[in-house]
């Protein structure tokens, strides 16, 4: 047991690092513009994340893995401690960084190391999402802000009414944002140990209650939300105001936006119905919820005006779509390296 | 829901609070029109009147002030809105405060100064009341406050130039011929065209916390 929360401990880091900052992308505009408490928002968000884990994390973890099925324990454990050094370095160096993009280098670090084909059709379509889901979100951002404005201007709501229903408003949109995230965004901490899980299937009387897998993501749930309660407050505090100031009510759009572009990437049952409609389903693959973000409120500013886009912010995103990558996938295939030939462990079979 | 009902309740008190000043407006309108019919008995009344009113906004601006801060509401715009129930009680202050002047004082105006001092009155009262309707828009659709904000510097610069005008025949006139008759005049005027000023400088405080309130 001992050895298997040894080599879960990287995918752990992971989850607590990604608690710890994507989870402020969800609450951050609420805390950060003291609509909601931080306990309050720290409570919703570790339930909702874990739920969303549990019960709807199997469709990002499944493309992940046709990307590279991380076959050893030693393998997966090396995967996401990369992907996790990756992601405290470049935070470090002040450079864009996102868990998603990440966890998808060092996949393809280890394929490389294995020796193992990378799927170039699911790499294609993983990264197209990371294009598409802040263009994604910003589309969403500009026409709930449209909207928004028109029926705040033609409701004649009181402004404390507005208040009320906005708080009310962000406390929901950050639950459905932090089940998002937790379906989303599992994959990224869980994702590669997924093929190597070392937990069996939870049964009472013989129903299974959680299988081996849902355990798995729970386990990955719990480190999140321990991110959430440790070390968010901070960020939540600043993530509202660093960016963009945002008005209550603009922060409950970014909220929704980012959580709807987390949920269409994340929800197999809505792959399901758009294949039963016979239109293109959106491909189930994590994506940085920090660039889903980040897309809303540029989309806000473009309909606010041109002139409130920050375009060092875009040149930020596109470098770390090809930076972050490339730096997990290389520590990745160095720390394999030692960890197959210093420290004799089977990383992959 | 509790949270929608406090609200609701926080509501009404800021209708009551803006309800309060517009009867202390009217109060105040009053007041001086039965001082310059001369029928003083009548605008002690309306001083009593007046110090209930003030006292009525007072305990009202501050509960609402309490329950903004104690309850973390509209934590966005709360220093405007704080900034907008203060300076509307300020109106009502120097509304009390001329109405009571002219109730120790009894000042005789002459009748030549009648028509203007009956002009003025009725300036600061509209520049009043529009700044009453102006900060209610505010609250409910922000894209009117500019329509009575304009309304409320109109009244203010008509106040003014009454204001100017009663100095002018006060000092240039032959109706009095001591000094402090005159300054007296002049204080009078002052302190009715300062009532125009204070509903200027919530106007003033409007027309940016409007545009902070746009989504």
């Amino acid at each position: 047991m001992i050895t298997v929360l040894f080599f879960l401990s990287s995918g752990l880091f992971l989850g607590w690092s990604l608690g710890a900052n994507d989870a402020a992308n969800v609450f951050g505009t609420a805390v950060g513009t003291k609509m909601v408490r931080f306990r309050t928002a720290a409570l919703v968000c570790s339930v909702f994340v874990i739920l969303g884990a549990v019960v709807a994390g199997h469709g990002a973890a499944h493309t992940l893995g046709r990307l590279g099925s991380v076959n050893a324990l030693g393998g997966a454990f090396t995967a996401a401690f990369a992907a996790a050094v990756s992601v405290l370095a470049m935070t470090r160096l002040k450079l864009p960084v996102s868990t998603s993009q990440a966890i998808i280098g060092a996949i393809v670090g280890w394929n490389i190391f294995a020796g193992k084909p990378t799927d170039l059709s699911v790499l294609s379509k993983i990264v197209g999402t990371w294009v598409l889901c802040p263009i994604l979100a910003g589309v969403f951002a500009m026409g709930l802000f449209t909207v928004s404005e028109r029926l705040v201007r033609k409701s004649r709501v009181h402004l404390f009414m507005l208040d009320a229903w906005t708080r009310l408003g962000l406390l929901l949109a950050g639950a459905f944002g932090a089940f998002s995230l937790g379906a989303n965004n599992i994959a990224n901490v869980m994702g590669v140990f997924v093929p190597v899980t070392p937990f069996p299937d939870l049964t009472v009387n013989g129903y299974v209650l959680l299988s081996d897998v849902e355990l798995l993501f729970l386990v990955g749930g719990l480190a999140i939300a321990c991110g959430v309660y440790t070390y968010s407050r901070r960020v939540m505090e600043t993530v509202g105001s660093d960016l963009f100031r945002l008005s209550p009510v603009t922060a409950l759009i970014v909220v929704i936006s980012s959580g709807l572009v987390l949920f269409i990437f994340a929800s197999q049952g809505l792959e399901q119905a758009l294949h039963s409609l016979g239109l293109p389903a959106f491909p189930l693959v994590p994506v940085s919820s920090s660039q889903a973000v980040v897309g809303a409120v540029l989309g806000i500013g473009m309909v606010k005006g041109i002139h409130n886009i920050r375009y060092i912010v875009l040149c930020r995103i596109c470098l770390g779509w090809v930076v972050t990558p490339v730096a997990a996938g290389l520590v990745c295939w160095v720390l394999l390296f030692f960890m197959q030939n210093v420290f004799m462990q089977i990383v992959a079979k | 829901m509790k949270l929608f009902d406090k609200t609701r309740q926080l509501i009404e008190e800021i209708e009551v609070f803006y309800d309060t000043v517009s009867e202390a407006a009217l109060v105040c309108k009053t007041g001086i029109e039965y001082f310059l019919d001369r029928e003083p008995l009548r605008l002690s009344e309306r001083v009593q009147q007046m110090n209930d009113l003030e006292n009525q906004a007072d305990s009202l601006r501050r509960s609402i002030e309490h329950k903004l801060y104690s309850r973390m509401l509209i934590p966005d715009v709360r220093g405007d809105v704080l900034s907008l129930l203060e300076a509307s009680d300020n109106v009502i202050d120097w509304a009390k405060k001329l109405l009571t002047a002219l109730d120790i004082e009894q000042p005789q105006i002459p009748d030549a100064l009648i028509k203007s001092f009956r002009e003025l009155t009725g300036a600061s009262y509209n520049a009043m009341d529009e700044m009453v309707r102006a900060t209610r828009s505010y609250f409910y659709e922000t894209e009117m406050v500019n329509d009575h904000i304009n309304k409320v510097y109109f009244y203010e610069h008509e106040a003014d130039k009454l204001e100017d005008q009663i100095k002018r025949k006060a000092f240039r006139g032959e109706e009095f011929t001591e000094l402090s008759r005159r300054v007296q005049m002049r204080y009078f005027a002052e302190r009715l065209a300062n009532l125009s000023d204070q509903a200027e400088a919530v106007a003033n405080r409007l027309a940016i916390a409007a545009i902070k309130r746009s989504i």
